[in-house]
């Protein structure tokens, strides 16, 4: 049991040294840590583990080093990953057969396996080291402390990153000292909204009640958005310390997680993370003998977006159907079972300890002007590096797309990046510079939101778009207030007609009429954002919704109704994949042999073809094109 | 609720009895249901009504409202296609039609036989390796609509191997 301060400092100590030792080898053995992120995991990093368990057994060196599993490494498109300490090598893209030659050759023969590091695609160069490979250089990781890095499993090794030093400091404060440091770091909410998280925690300590409770928002709903999912795997105890620290800071006695039940690796590790506070006495009764109590609970949600909105959210908790609240009262004054209760999302509880911990200067002198520290994106879509990012705010939108993202794949040409998802916007080329932060990319058209990052490029048509995340919202709708039950379903109408070549003029009007309806009357914010991605792609890509609507054409070829398959007989050497690949048999030979060809070339009988695209993902010669 | 027999009964009062120190626990014991049989359907919403006093018209209210909760049972094999946005631009769409085509079923159905449902899923997290399909758990990843046929071959055969019939 750690029932005192100095019993936190004696083992945290003890943890910091056996952590240390181990990254740096002062132990004499090897360090093999895997990737146990969901990606990685579904590329076999399990397997891979117990693999590495299997061989080092057999070779008889199990005694030279040990097997891990950490938390997401972020780059995702690149796993699963393999990192090797102290010499700090990294492999990528390992496979089960790989196991046996990175022990042969690096754990036993101390040489590096060379195919197996990431290569940069520019320079074509080896690297060796995860800190040397361009998609992590830009990064700083403060939400993401010890993600990658420390066992989430083990509470030992949070503790050897410095786990519980932030709650320590904390107790040393005053209540309002704890709000006034948190304030003093511009600390702003990550789920989106980037409402001051110190002024949110001012109100509820100001409201009278001897119960009052924290919620850890972990809905995390944007298709497309996974950092707080990567933080609960990577290190749950930091979002557990940053709910005690606003418990006490609130006065509050019990905290609830509130998580997808799409992420059961992370309930799982949260549930573990929990216990083991729990028996070392850091949750409970009296934590470090400073008389404060306060115990974690969690609660898993059952796949409704609009729980993700905070009022719905305390809905969820009560057992009732997700549908939000209005405002005021505020949560801060009538919450949860109508207590005083904050809300706060993973991110921004994980950013706490860190303030508490290194001070409020250290968070804030990162940044811009008003907002502070760094953020994290869900970097994906159409661009190289997909994966979890965290960079200071006022990152340009270029930096982030090509030199972390490593730009678009294939040559192709960028078009757009949506920002917040289904209640962000999508910014152009002419934005790449931007800085980003809260208020700028709001300013923009667009907005932070949880933090999906989605690059488009020139085979992306806008008004799909549009109309997927319409549809999307239109789902997600609660059904509570009409303007946003209603307004969403026309608009999906209006969009859908628009891809099938059946739009008018009269429609983009309409549009925008019905947008500004449901921004101003919806209940909550998920009714009231929900026009902005079509907003913002009739500002930018007015003239794609045209040429669907005029001249009854998708200019990127994706909406079906809009566009042909047509095979260049020129390019066509007439083996017949398509043919045999096709569900309706619209392929047939024609009689053109093209010069050079020994065979003659196929024609898809447009009247028959159901453009289920199944002829170009098989042509190996590049000869079937969309029009 | 003639449909159900004894022990089942008793499975779903001991997983009532389970939370009962705990303020407000539906949505708790409606997920351990869902995760125990795969749905939930009226006899068994009857059965929590009684244990917890909720009445049956709310406990319907929640059950037909998180897509997570099902009140029609699942096929053997649980087909998620992700749909969140980076697979989405990444072609996702044509992967769920081809698999509809295939089986025959619309996303959210369950086939006749009772072998395979086909659910559109919002994000599984797996974005780099877009566009992913989750079949029982497994993931799949970077899915054509050409291969949608041998991935649903697969899954026979593994019905095959593990004895599980329709």
């Amino acid at each position: 049991m750690i029932n005192s301060v100095e019993k936190l400092n004696e083992y945290s100590a003890a943890c910091t040294k056996c952590l240390e030792d181990k990254l740096a080898g002062a132990d004499d053995k090897r360090h093999i840590v895997l990737c146990g992120g969901t990606g990685c995991l579904s590329n076999n990093s399990a397997e891979i583990r117990k693999r590495f368990e299997e061989v080092l057994e057999e070779k008889g060196v199990s005694d030279r080093a040990t097997v891990n599993q950490v938390g997401c490494f972020g780059f995702c498109s690149q796993g699963p990953f393999v990192k090797i300490y102290p010499e700090d090598t990294l492999y990528r893209l390992v496979k089960l057969e790989d196991v046996e030659e990175i022990v042969e050759s690096d754990i036993i023969g101390g040489q590096v396996v060379e195919r197996l590091l990431y290569e940069d695609p520019v320079t074509g160069e080896k690297v060796s080291k995860q800190d040397d490979i361009n998609f992590y250089k830009k990064q700083r990781r403060v939400a993401l402390h010890g993600c990658g890095v420390i066992n989430p499993e083990n509470i030992d090794e949070a503790m050897g990153m410095g786990a519980f030093q932030g709650l320590k400091r904390a107790l040393s404060m005053t209540q309002q000292q704890v709000i006034d440091e948190v304030l003093a770091s511009g600390l702003r909410g990550r789920g989106g909204a980037g409402f001051p998280s110190g002024r949110k925690w001012q109100f509820a300590l100001n409201s009278q009640s001897d119960v009052k409770y924290v919620v850890c928002n972990g809905d995390e709903g944007d298709p497309g958005a996974f950092m707080d999912r990567s933080i609960l795997e990577g290190n749950p105890l930091a979002v557990i310390e940053g709910m005690m620290i606003a418990g006490y800071a609130i006065g509050a006695q019990n905290g609830y997680f509130y998580v997808r039940a799409e992420y059961p690796i992370a309930v799982k590790r949260l549930r573990i993370a929990i216990d083991q506070a729990r028996k070392m006495g850091l949750l409970g009764k009296n934590i470090l003998g400073t008389g404060f109590s306060f115990d974690c609970h969690l609660r898993l949600g059952a796949g409704a977006f609009v729980c993700g909105e905070e009022t719905a959210l305390l809905n969820s908790i009560e057992g009732k159907r997700g549908m939000p609240r209005p405002r005021p009262p505020f949560p801060a004054v009538k919450g949860l079972w109508g207590q005083p209760t904050i809300i706060n999302n993973v991110e921004t509880l994980a950013c706490v300890p860190t303030i508490l911990r290194e001070g409020a200067d250290y968070f804030s002198s990162v940044g811009t002007e008003k907002s502070k520290g760094t953020k994290v994106f869900a970097l994906g879509g159409k661009v190289n590096n997909v994966g979890l990012v965290e960079v200071p705010m006022g990152t340009t939108l270029r930096e982030l797309i090509f030199d972390i993202g490593g730009g678009i794949p294939n040559g192709k040409k960028f078009k757009a990046i949506q920002t917040g998802g289904p209640s962000g916007g999508c910014l152009t080329e002419e934005f790449l510079d931007e800085p980003i932060d809260f208020d700028n990319l709001v300013a923009k058209g667009s907005m932070m939101g949880s933090g999906g990052a989605i690059v488009m490029d020139e085979d992306n048509c806008m008004v799909d778009v549009a109309k997927f995340y319409m549809s999307f919202i239109c789902d997600e709708s609660c059904g509570k207030c009409s303007p946003c039950r209603i307004g969403t379903k026309r608009m999906l109408e209006i969009l859908t007609r628009i891809t099938e070549g059946k739009g008018t003029m009269q429609d983009l009007d309409d549009l925008e009429e019905l947008s500004r309806t449901v921004k101003a009357n919806s209940l909550c914010a998920l009714g009231q954002t929900a026009a902005n991605p079509v907003n913002s792609t009739l500002a930018h890509f007015r003239d794609e919704y045209i040429a669907h609507i005029v001249d009854k054409k998708c200019p990127a070829h994706v909406c079906k109704n809009l566009m042909e398959y047509h095979i260049d007989p020129d390019k066509c050497i007439g083996c017949g994949m398509c043919h045999r690949g096709c569900p309706v048999d619209c392929i047939q030979k024609t009689d053109y042999i093209a010069p050079g060809h020994k065979m003659t070339s196929l024609a898809i009988d447009s009247t028959k073809c159901i453009k289920c695209g199944s002829c170009i993902t098989v042509c190996r010669f590049g000869a079937i094109e969309k029009r | 609720m003639g449909g159900l027999n004894a022990a089942a009964v008793a499975k779903i009062e001991e997983i009532c009895g389970r939370y009962k120190d705990e303020n407000t626990p539906l949505m708790m014991i409606l997920s351990d249901i869902q995760n125990e049989y795969g749905y939930i359907p009226l006899e068994v919403q009857e059965i929590v009504s009684k244990q917890t006093g909720i009445s049956v018209a709310e406990i319907y209210g929640v059950v037909t409202f998180y897509s997570f909760f099902s009140l029609t049972p699942k096929g053997k094999f649980v087909i998620g296609c992700c749909l969140g946005t980076a697979c989405y631009v990444k072609g996702a769409q044509q992967v769920i039609d081809k698999f509809s085509e295939e089986l025959g079923i619309k996303p959210g159905e369950t086939t006749d036989d009772g072998m395979f449902t086909l659910d559109a899923l919002r994000c599984i997290g797996a974005c780099g390796i877009a566009p992913a399909v989750s079949i029982n758990g497994k993931v799949y990843p970077k899915m054509t609509a050409s291969q949608v046929r041998e991935v649903i071959a697969q899954q026979y055969l593994i019905a095959e191997k593990e004895g599980i019939t329709a």
